[in-house]
């Protein structure tokens, strides 16, 4: 390819890279100050295109544009001081996965509502008035619309850059991303300032969706892929420097815009098409980064958040009414094909309960004991279920043995995401799983040849003697059992105390001699492998699969289970996975808007019900042990 | 002495599970400098945290002028003129010399009789600290323990308070530093303001304390005239020595 080519591909990228930063920069304001990642900033970019898309079509001409434009922004700006007031002004004291979790509802509950706004067709907007033609750049045609992205983008970073430096707004932005009790405690309105900072956070994401209603269509996957890209921005760039979410979104969308423009290239024989490569592409430079840069190129490391979550009580080993309870349900479990002939479906669900059980089990061993708190735990579910599937669709194995290579492809996944995830702790741990789970389903979505692409792999079908329901159901069973029961027993062994000495305190973990690092690396990498366990029975009990198996929301339903059973307790993941199955499949089937209700639960679960299930029953229990 | 300022009832605070203070009472008059001592881990600082609602759970009364000021916010406790010198300084590091100080800046206040509190400008912050005015552009991480102690005190200034809780101003700086924070203090009293000093070291209370409590295990065990608490070995032996 020429050099022009490569040039103009070039400017194309930094055409792309204004919004980009936009986002990244309005999540990285907000994060300073109010130590919330705001999950929702991708729907709150997604938003601003549609309303700028519907602005500029329902008022035609400059002013509905240009005008549009503004005025979207603004409304998202509004919508994000809402949030800031009804819902965030709430949790600022919760433990930070809660936190996380309630934004991540917002994506739900946005995501419906701008589905039953504008409907699921995608929403193109106008041309830009006074913008529509193209300059003529290296001998090609360079729309002027992009020109003006080029250059709005660092004009903002200029003006951003001028608030927090010369403005008291801005030097209280600042304070407060160090020491916000100490701004309150010198008589500055705390609340004021957090709901200010999030408004301006949601404007500029508002505004960078707005800006690209001449470039692309409003759509509802957006919200996510923003989201993974602003990720990426944030943790290349730096936390809390805008400077830096500016040269890591120019990066990446160089990066990005170099890739599609190369496209296909011939290495000999084999063909790469580059443009597929994107997201892989992405992972790279963070990677690379990550390596070089612990804290991002113009990040510097965060002082210790002073969380005033309070300490997980020790977990105990099960009491013997726990024990008995446990193998009644067990023999009960056991008893459950003969059951088959009545109710055929009984064994359906019940496979379905099972493998959610052992997903959301293998979650819980990372986020509960070991406090990190993965948003996309799915992907490793779902290279288990490619793992086995590919085993049985290219090499013909037995059903046994593509159930043990489930594991081993989930394995080599958490392996490799989970040596980058554990350097990092909390917010920066959840956003780069989450990064590393959309890589994963974009890998099985692009990559047609091996996965089948958006189709997937059909007919996976366990062979005889597991070809039968009961059969299935009965090897499931033992395989959850086996799996729950292992990971008990880790986590009773010194290499589960370990786990956890590392999550109350690493320095003090480190300094009697355990290295946290390589600890919660290889409890990450089990509870991967268990999740590939999941996946792998998963693929024969569906006999169908498709990226979606990797899907953020898989991830998200998982940590919903475990936290409906209560994320402090052992039983927890159990208990929440069986109720949450039975429930999507009774309830949130029956509507059109079940990804609004999920998140309503959420949020029900987050403000009013934070212990889950096991942690009301279990406190109900000591309570009644103790007369007080 | 003059009437009460502040006014303390019972206070306690709790840190998760531990209680650390065991309802002290005290009372600070207007234009006093009164000492709340004790050794580590009495609760000294405890108190004055507690005082500003930075504690979560407490209880027990606090009175500002009369008015109950134990709901309150600490931004809005703040704002009734009552300013927070922590203890380890809490400096904004990313922030230069005058940046800090504009965040503490704050309207000018008046004493319920309608005189003014002492009000503060940088300029004049300078005159007592000169070694700030030597430095307006350094940022916070490049100052050093003594400068970065001045700098937290003049922020609090800042805020023109009527009453300031000062915590340790002498712990860890060099006794040059802990000679000119017993100057400004005496200051500070001069100009009218009342101050509440934790404080460990007899000699630093000494020359600027008019009266001192004592606090041992979150309990007040001791309270009168400064004088007599210097003059008290037994006292000072059994509550303060270590």
């Amino acid at each position: 390819m020429s050099l022009e080519a490569i040039l103009f591909q070039a400017l194309n990228g930094l055409a792309a890279a204004s919004s980009l930063f936009f986002v990244g920069a309005g999540l990285s304001l907000i994060f300073g100050v109010t130590r919330i990642i705001n999950i929702a900033h991708g729907s709150f970019y997604m938003l601003g295109l549609y309303l700028a898309a519907t602005f500029a079509t329902k008022l035609v001409g400059g002013l509905g544009f240009w005008g549009g434009i503004l005025a979207a922004a603004l409304v998202v700006a509004a919508l994000g001081a809402l949030v800031e007031l009804l819902l965030l002004r709430r949790i600022y004291q919760a433990p930070e996965l809660f936190q996380l979790l309630a934004t991540f509802a917002l994506v739900l509950i946005f995501n419906d509502m701008a589905q039953y706004v504008w409907g699921p067709e995608d929403l193109l907007g106008p041309r830009a008035p006074g913008l529509r033609g193209s300059v003529e750049i290296l001998g090609r045609n360079f729309p002027s619309y992009d020109l003006f992205l080029i250059a709005i983008g660092p004009l903002v970073l200029l003006l951003l850059h001028l608030m927090l430096a010369k403005t008291r707004f801005g030097r209280l932005i600042r304070a407060a991303t160090q020491d916000r009790e100490m701004v309150g405690a010198l008589g500055v309105n705390q609340a004021m300032l957090f709901t200010v900072v999030f408004a301006l956070g949601a404007f500029l994401a508002g505004f960078g969706g707005a800006l690209q209603v001449a470039r692309e269509p409003a759509n509802l996957g957006l919200d996510l892929v923003v989201i993974s890209d602003a990720f990426v921005v944030v943790v290349v760039g730096g936390m809390g420097s805008i400077t830096g979410a500016f040269l890591a979104a120019v990066i990446i969308a160089e990066v990005k815009a170099l890739c599609i423009g190369i496209g296909l290239v011939h290495f000999g024989a084999v063909a790469v098409n580059f443009s597929k490569l994107t997201l892989v592409a992405e992972f790279l430079v963070m990677a690379i980064v990550l390596i070089a840069r612990p804290y991002g190129l113009l990040g510097r490391p965060q002082g210790a958040v002073r969380n005033p979550a309070e300490i997980d009580d020790p977990i105990r080993p099960a009491t013997w009414p726990l024990k008995a309870a446990s193998a009644a349900l067990l023999i009960g479990l056991l008893l459950l094909p003969l059951a088959d002939k009545a109710s055929p479906y009984a064994l359906v669900l019940g496979i379905d309960v099972l493998i959610a059980i052992l997903f959301a089990t293998s979650l819980h061993f990372i986020m509960g004991p070991g406090g990190m708190h993965s948003f996309g735990h799915a992907a490793y579910f779902g290279l288990g279920a490619y793992g086995a599937a590919l085993m049985v669709k290219f090499l013909a194995v037995a059903t046994p043995v593509a159930l043990i290579a489930a594991p081993l492809a989930a394995l080599m996944g958490a392996l490799l995401f989970g040596w980058f995830a554990v350097r990092l702790s909390g917010v920066y741990l959840a956003m780069l799983t989450l990064a590393f789970a959309q890589i994963v389903w974009s890998i099985l979505f692009q990559w047609e040849e091996v996965t089948g692409g958006s189709n997937g792999i059909l007919g996976i079908w366990p062979q005889p003697p597991f070809d039968t329901r009961p059969a299935f159901y009965l090897l499931t069973l033992a395989l959850v059992v086996a799996g729950v029961l292992l990971l008990r027993c880790f986590l009773f062994a010194p290499f589960g105390y370990a786990i956890r000495a590392g999550r109350d305190s690493a320095l003090r973990a480190e300094s009697i001699g355990i290295n946290v690092k390589r600890v919660h690396w290889i409890a990450f990498a089990i509870a991967g492998a268990f999740a590939g366990i999941a996946g792998g029975a998963f693929a024969f009990a569906k006999g169908t699969i498709s990226p979606d198996v990797a899907w953020v929301s898989r991830s998200i339903d998982a940590m919903v289970m475990v936290l409906l059973g209560g994320i402090q307790t052992l039983a927890g993941p159990s208990v929440g996975a069986a109720v949450f199955t039975v429930l999507q499949d009774n309830v949130m089937r029956q509507t059109t808007f079940w990804r609004g209700l999920l998140g309503a639960v959420i949020l029900l679960l987050v403000l009013v019900f934070p212990g889950g299930i096991v942690g009301a029953l279990s406190k109900r229990m000591a309570a009644r042990r103790k007369p007080a | 002495m003059s009437a009460a300022m502040l006014e303390v009832e019972r206070l306690t605070a709790w840190y998760g599970a531990a209680q650390i203070l065991f309802e002290p009472s005290f009372h600070i008059g207007r234009g006093e400098v009164v000492a709340l001592m004790g050794r580590n881990g009495a609760g000294k600082s405890t108190t004055l945290k507690a005082l500003m609602a930075l504690i979560p759970q407490r209880s027990g009364t606090v009175r500002f002028l009369g008015e109950d000021i134990s709901h309150l916010k600490p931004f809005e406790i703040a704002r009734r003129g009552l300013g927070f010198v922590p203890e380890d300084r809490r400096i904004f590091s990313d922030l230069t010399v005058l940046e800090n100080l504009d965040v503490g800046r704050q309207p000018l206040r008046h004493h319920p009789d309608g005189r003014p509190a002492p009000s503060w400008v940088p300029e004049k912050l300078f005159t007592i600290f000169p070694n700030l005015g030597e430095m307006p552009d350094r940022r916070g991480a490049q100052m050093s323990g003594g400068e970065q102690q001045m700098l937290t005190v003049a922020r609090t200034l800042m805020g023109n308070p009527l009453l300031v809780l000062l915590d340790e101003p002498s712990e860890g700086v060099a006794p040059v530093i802990v000679e000119q924070m017993a100057n400004t203090i005496v200051e500070l009293k001069k100009e009218g303001l009342s101050v509440l000093l934790s404080e460990q070291n007899i000699h630093f209370a000494q020359l600027v304390c008019d009266r001192a409590y004592v606090l041992e295990k979150g309990q007040l065990q001791w309270h009168g005239r400064m004088a007599d608490l210097a003059n008290d070995v037994t006292v000072q032996r059994r509550l303060l020595s270590v």
